[in-house]
């Protein structure tokens, strides 16, 4: 038995109590996130990263472009594709194998904010049509886990994805060759994913590890610079009201206006 | 043969013409044509069958059984297992029969969708083994996939609190409209998968993707639970079909 | 003022979910009560006796209750216990000293020769809750293995029918077709007739007291069937 990783019941009662009463244990309000470290540009073998630590979680992201093939739907396309893993250091639950469904989950829900708000301008990423596009890779790393690896991961994503540099090329007989110098990634929008814990009834933003072992549900709304809604995601073995998703969308745009800020300015 | 997608250059028809009618006829607001059965398999403890315009899918339930290994078990409740998973067949270019990534996700919201409704609390130490095979895929599959699920677990005898429906609505061409087809969801602007539990008033699941003002968002969402209520409906009726057929025997 | 509501007519067929009554209920075998409403957890007839709301489900699964007679099917011989399937949700334990009068441990071959898997028998439960598995015992007459007959299941929601009030039912079809029948709790019952012929018999009678179940006038019915069917094998 983990005592770091699960939560004794007396204090899942007092986290429970405390909700109730609009307090939560780390004396933060019910709409307010934890402190938010950004730092760009971390590995320079990378084309593009960052590093987040919302709290105590820690997220890495790394993004590395290199040349492919496009899916044969969407031509002249670039491929934008995003995966995460919760690696054993991170947590005395992770276990090292094959992605298992919280990480598949965590990516995807990661993913559909970057490609839903076309974050991405992929036609720009076209180098000869039907045959060599560029292909984004984006791996999300958790490096220490204490609650709400969604929004540390989505941010952490759009931080480096913003500091993502392409290197110049020519097309010499169908062959990328690599010039001198580099171009800034063009990111047309950023995508800001809000996470909402289910406590008793109430809904708090930004759940920390123990908040988490103690919620019925989660709901991550992700938003982009127009305040448009991009993605949606319902987690967990409970359920909310309709009311209750409302509530939390109004919320997620005044955080998601927050945040974006502290991002495009790093 | 089949059909390949738009080749470059073809425009694509239009999906909803001036009088808010569909390509298939639909309405806005309009479900496709739905049947459902129950109790269809005979080996699994409960099962149920959906064709929904061209979905065609089977759910079936085992359990509740003990667990082994014994430490995967719970000890104080039934474990909700389940496996959405679609033929190699089931799609336009066939797919591998390995479990995609899409697939591993999906397993886990309609599980999460379905756990509130089970009095897991009454099995400990047990599994209840969901499992979700798509035979034929048109768009809105997990939401049928939920609902039939849903049907199967009340088959298989597990005590429920209510029962779960599920539906899709989206946005295309502008229009917010309910149950989208597969063409309906590449082309349009958004697809917002629901499920709901009537009783409390409850949504177990709710995913979106695309791009909705929070006033769309807001609309979507009770588009789509009103296309819950009417899959419960459906369902209900389901049920009642398999277990009175033998009194109407009698007469 | 209290608020005394009914939804359902006795006997009606209610679904998981339907809101069966509201007002001061209380919540028997199959409903749940939240808040002042009574709802239904399975599919099945809902009745009523003065206060108490229930529903005989009409699917169910068995679920283990100390004093039942079961049948069950060997799935593991262990060092000192067999692990035995009686159709529940969870497995049943066999002592090897509640068979053998010895209480060290059997030799290493013994077990399989006195139940091997896939063997069945019939025992009876002596103890079961939450925490651990139900216990049987073979120690009483009748109990032990099966070596002849036919075994049927049937939902364990309808073997108070089979049997019938004071087991009506049941020794009417035991005279009726000459068979031997053991009933399980768990919804397997055993048929050991003199011929082929009378079993099939006495197993469609019970195939169709569980298809008719809730109905009235069965045990005529049943017994100008079997009735029936007798003369039509002469």
């Amino acid at each position: 038995m983990n005592i770091p990783a699960m939560v004794v019941r007396v204090k899942q009662k007092r986290i429970a109590e405390l909700i109730s009463h609009g307090k939560r244990l780390d004396e933060r309000g019910l709409d307010e996130y934890r402190d938010i470290q950004l730092e760009v540009g971390v590995i320079e073998r990378a084309e593009g990263s960052a590093r987040i630590r919302l709290g105590k979680t820690e997220v890495m992201v790394g993004v590395k472009i290199e040349t492919g093939e496009p899916f044969p739907d969407v031509p002249n396309e670039g491929v934008l594709t995003v995966n995460a893993e919760l690696v054993p250091l991170a947590s005395p639950t992770f276990e090292a194998g094959p992605p298992d469904e919280n990480s598949i989950e965590l990516a995807r829900i990661v993913d559909r904010g970057i490609r839903e708000s076309k974050a991405i301008t992929l036609e720009k990423l076209c180098i000869t049509p039907q045959k060599k596009v560029f292909v984004v890779f984006v791996d999300i790393y958790v490096l220490n886990h204490d609650g709400n690896l969604i929004d540390a991961s989505a941010m952490a994503a759009l931080a480096a994805l913003l500091n993502t540099k392409m290197f110049n090329y020519e097309l010499k007989n169908d062959e990328v060759q690599i010039k001198p110098g580099y171009t800034q990634l063009p990111i047309v929008n950023h995508p800001v994913a809000v996470t909402f814990a289910k406590i008793n009834d109430k809904i708090v933003v930004d759940p920390w590890l123990e908040e988490e072992q103690v919620m019925d549900a989660r709901i991550t709304i992700t938003m982009d610079k127009d305040d448009k809604v991009c993605a949606v995601q319902k987690g967990g073995y409970g359920y909310f009201s309709k009311e209750q998703i409302f509530e939390a969308a109004k919320i997620a745009k005044k955080k998601s206006e927050e945040l974006r800020k502290i991002l495009v300015k790093s | 043969m089949a059909k390949k997608s738009p080749e470059k250059g073809e425009k694509p028809e239009k999906l909803i013409n001036k009088n808010n009618i569909r390509i298939d006829g639909r309405k806005l607001n309009e479900l496709r044509p739905t049947k459902l059965e129950v109790g269809i398999l005979s080996n699994a403890d409960g099962s149920a069958y959906i064709e929904q315009g061209k979905n065609k899918i089977l759910a079936a339930v085992y359990g509740p059984k003990e667990l082994h290994p014994k430490h995967l078990a719970l000890p104080d409740r039934a474990l909700l297992h389940c496996r959405y998973h679609m033929a190699p067949f089931s799609v336009q270019e066939r797919k591998s029969p390995a479990p995609s990534r899409r697939e591993i996700e999906l397993s886990k919201v309609i599980r999460e969708s379905l756990e509130p409704s089970i009095f897991a609390e009454y099995y400990p130490r047990t599994s209840i083994d969901v499992f979700i095979e798509v035979l034929q895929a048109d768009g809105g599959t997990r939401c049928a996939g939920i609902t039939i699920a849903s049907l199967a677990l009340a088959d298989a005898g597990i005590p429920m609190r209510d029962l779960v429906s599920a539906c899709a609505a989206g946005k295309v061409e502008g229009h917010l409209l309910l149950d989208l087809t597969d063409t309906e969801d590449k082309a349009g602007e958004a697809d917002l998968p629901l499920a709901f539990m009537p009783n409390f008033n409850a949504i177990t699941l709710l995913q979106m993707d695309g791009k909705l003002t929070p006033d769309e968002f807001e609309q979507a969402v009770n588009m789509a639970v009103e296309g819950c209520k009417q899959m419960s409906t459906l369902q209900k009726e389901a049920l009642k079909a398999k277990y009175v057929v033998k009194e109407a025997n009698e007469e | 003022m209290i608020n005394l509501s009914t939804f359902y007519e006795k006997r009606q067929l209610v679904l998981p979910g339907d809101l069966l009554a509201e007002g001061d209920y209380m919540a028997g075998d199959n409903t749940y009560k939240e808040g002042d409403k009574i709802y239904a957890t399975r599919i099945g007839l809902v009745d009523y006796e003065q206060r108490k709301i229930y529903v005989v489900a009409l699917k169910s699964f068995y679920i283990p209750s100390v004093g039942d007679t079961v049948i069950g099917k060997v799935v593991e011989v262990g060092l000192s216990s067999w692990t035995v399937d009686i159709n529940a949700p969870y497995l049943a334990t066999l002592r090897a000293s509640d068979v053998l009068d010895r209480t060290f441990k059997p030799r290493k071959d013994e077990l399989p020769s006195i139940f091997d898997v896939n063997e069945l028998i019939i025992a009876k439960i002596v103890s079961y809750d939450r925490t651990c598995d139900p216990l049987l015992t073979v120690r009483e007459p009748g109990l032990g293995k099966i070596s002849r007959g036919q075994i049927i299941e049937v939902t364990p929601t309808k073997i108070p029918r089979v049997i019938g009030r004071k087991g009506s039912m049941v020794n009417m079809i035991k005279d009726e077709t000459g068979c031997q029948i053991t009933i399980g709790q768990n919804g397997l019952i055993l048929v050991n007739g003199k011929t082929p012929e009378d079993e099939r018999i006495a197993i469609t009678a019970i195939r169709k007291i569980e298809e008719e179940a809730h109905t009235s006038g069965l045990t005529d019915r049943i017994t100008e069937m079997i009735r029936r069917k007798k003369k039509e094998e002469k």
